[in-house]
């Protein structure tokens, strides 16, 4: 029997865990259930178990071309995010306090917008007849309108934008544990402003860059509202996929078996770029 | 020509003056002090020697060579800041190596001067660890070992032993002057700890308000401090209200609390004064015998020493004995004090701003 004492921290995390089983556990074991199930258009959902859907899905190319794609777009974003993200979060942290909390809520200014308001926003621009297109076009630097909207181009350059913040955040919090005088040892050394940044900041940024393309990866790669709104009918990526099946062809097993597929590739892409990340830089991980 | 020349330096913030009319010379191979509480601009004049601050007005010239106009990087000096401040991500040897590394010395050579930096800190065996696994004396010495590898003409020390508990602080003295002397490198360091600066330099500088107050070598600083701040900073004293009433060649009288004392011949105007008595040189003696009559308010034991806070006529004092090991007066008790003349030290009467 355990004393009143030791039961209080399982109370106390009851009700976020009553909330993570109903909200969270529960519908991924349905859907990972219901992956298994088969489908026919006559009889509908059928209660029985076959690997039928993983099957299809894995010999089929024209899945293959859409994991690629969509694996291609998050990575594509998350290289975008770590080269513009971490000299920004770098520039931040040596601004001065009050600069530095304003230029702070520009950057985490996307995350106070709705992302389908945003993501309209860039097919504004990004469109035959948008911002960019008109302003390339009255400038006489082309003749007829480049292709933006669209296109997996389009969805990476939403995609950035409403990452960015995410990366930026991660490397300021491990930035902010780094000691400033390392950089200026570094330059008492005789290390030139670049070589301070690549082989003193840089590494001390390292812990934030992988948790920031963590999240920012696999938010890219699940990502729904944008690159169904910039990528239309003919980009398609994982996730809208799924929501075809789901909603248009009404194949939930099949739609199920992708999403678990794509839960899975991403957690594997995940735990692998940790590890690699890890054993690198074994230094700066407490 | 002095090695290293600081002429006129001063440097103001927007509104505050953190450095003024800052002059100094230091010899080569010698190890002088900036020592000063909090915020007298010791960590300023250090910045702006390394080159991490410009001075508002003033030069700094290093072997010959003006500082004003070389970026830090370039100047070759070799800093130890307060945090270690070491490469985190770097084992022990990179970070000796790395300033090696970037003056683009080769390989073979840079092997060998890690080897030599790491055997004079005494950390050879512990080349390949990561500093988070090392106590605050070890990093210490790696710190150390980093600034010295490059051969710096000038060592640029920031409180370097402030991180470290008591015991560690004193061990680490002893070993930074072992290693200042074998290196035979010039060295500042900036300190707002008395003993650490007494024991480890030639000379000390005492700085206050952003202005050099003293300069001289340890003894005569303590010995004839210039004001009651210095005389108060440099270790304990007993600081009293006196009135020089006349000075002649050999000796002066003084009027302590309406009670006449001798001191030493000074070179001051009769008028109001300090009279400093350092409390190890006033003897607690049992016969009265024409001495100060004193009662014990206090006692405490420190081991090594006891420390005794008297009444007398001339006012509180304090007086440490050394312990010899024999019972001493116990509070309440009366006792005789008793001096030498001339270790009574006459300053100017202090005002606040001074």
């Amino acid at each position: 029997m355990k004393s009143p004492q030791n039961m209080k921290p399982w109370l106390l995390s009851g009700p976020a865990f009553v909330l993570f089983l109903v909200l969270l556990l529960i519908p991924l074991v349905m859907t990972f259930m219901l992956s298994f199930n088969s489908f026919s258009f006559y009889g509908g959902i059928e209660d029985v178990y076959t690997f039928g859907n993983y099957i299809e899905v894995l010999g089929d190319s024209y899945f293959y071309e859409i994991f690629l794609r969509t694996f291609l777009i998050a990575l594509i974003t998350t290289v975008f995010c770590v080269l513009l993200g971490v000299p920004e979060a770098y520039i931040l942290l040596r601004m001065r306090p009050l600069a530095r909390s304003i230029m702070l809520l520009v950057v985490l200014g996307p995350l106070l917008i709705s992302v389908v308001v945003r993501t309209l926003g860039w097919a504004i621009l990004l469109g035959n007849n948008g911002v960019i297109n008109e302003l390339l076009q009255s400038l006489g630097l082309i003749t007829s309108p480049v292709k933006m909207l669209y296109t997996s181009g389009g969805i990476v350059a939403a995609l950035v934008h409403v990452m960015i913040p995410f990366m930026i955040i991660a490397v300021w919090a491990a930035l902010q544990r780094r000691d400033p005088s390392a950089e200026q040892a570094a330059e008492s050394l005789g290390a030139s402003p670049v070589k301070v940044f690549t082989r003193i900041v840089l590494p001390q940024a390292m812990p934030g860059i992988l948790s920031g393309s963590l999240i920012v990866f696999s938010l890219s790669a699940s990502a729904f509202a944008t690159p169904a709104i910039l990528g239309g009918r003919r980009v398609k990526v994982v996730s809208t996929t799924v929501y075809d099946e789901f909603l248009n062809t009404l194949n939930w097993p099949l739609g199920a078996a992708i999403a678990v597929l794509l839960l899975a590739s991403v957690l594997v892409i995940m735990l692998s770029w940790n590890r690699l990340i890890e054993k690198r830089y074994t230094g700066v991980f407490e | 020509m002095s090695f290293l020349e600081i002429k006129a330096l001063t440097k103001r913030f927007s509104e505050t003056t953190a450095v003024e009319d800052f002059s100094l010379t230091v010899e080569r191979g010698e190890f002088v002090s900036l020592l000063g509480p909090s915020g007298c601009g010791k960590t300023t004049t250090l910045q702006m020697i390394a080159g991490f601050e410009q001075p508002t007005s003033g030069s700094i010239i290093l072997h010959g060579r003006n500082l004003a106009k070389i970026p830090a990087r370039k100047r070759g000096l070799g800093i130890v800041f307060q945090t270690y401040a070491l490469f985190p991500h770097m084992t022990v040897e990179q970070n000796v190596a790395f300033g090696l590394e970037m003056r683009g010395i080769p390989e073979p050579d840079r092997r060998q001067k890690v080897a030599a930096a790491l055997d004079l800190v005494k950390l050879s065996h512990l080349a390949k660890r990561l500093p988070k696994a090392m106590s605050g004396g070890q990093r210490q010495r790696v710190a150390l070992a980093r600034a010295l590898v490059i051969e710096p003409e000038l060592l640029l020390l920031d409180e370097p032993l402030s991180n470290l508990d008591a015991k560690l602080r004193e061990e680490m003295q002893l070993e930074l002057r072992r290693i200042q002397q074998e290196a035979g490198v010039t060295t500042l360091l900036v300190t707002h700890d008395q003993s650490e600066a007494m024991a480890l330099s030639d000379r000390i500088a005492v700085m206050q308000s952003g202005r050099l107050m003293q300069l001289g070598t340890p003894f005569d600083t303590y010995e004839t401090p210039k004001s009651t701040f210095i005389s108060n900073f440099l270790g304990k004293t007993n600081c009293l209200n006196a009135r020089l009433v006349s000075t002649t060649g050999t000796a002066s009288t003084l009027v302590i609390n309406g009670i006449e004392v001798s001191g030493p011949s000074v070179n001051l105007l009769p008028g109001d004064v300090m009279a400093s008595l350092r409390p190890e040189r006033i003897d607690i003696v049992e016969s009265s015998d024409g001495h100060t009559e004193a009662k014990v308010l206090e006692r405490i034991f420190l081991g090594d020493q006891w420390l005794f806070r008297l009444e007398t006529k001339l006012g509180e004092l304090l007086v440490v004995r050394r312990n010899r090991g024999r019972r001493e007066a116990e509070p309440g008790e009366n006792v005789f004090i008793v001096w030498q003349p001339e270790h009574l030290q006459i300053l100017p009467a202090s005002r606040e701003s001074a």
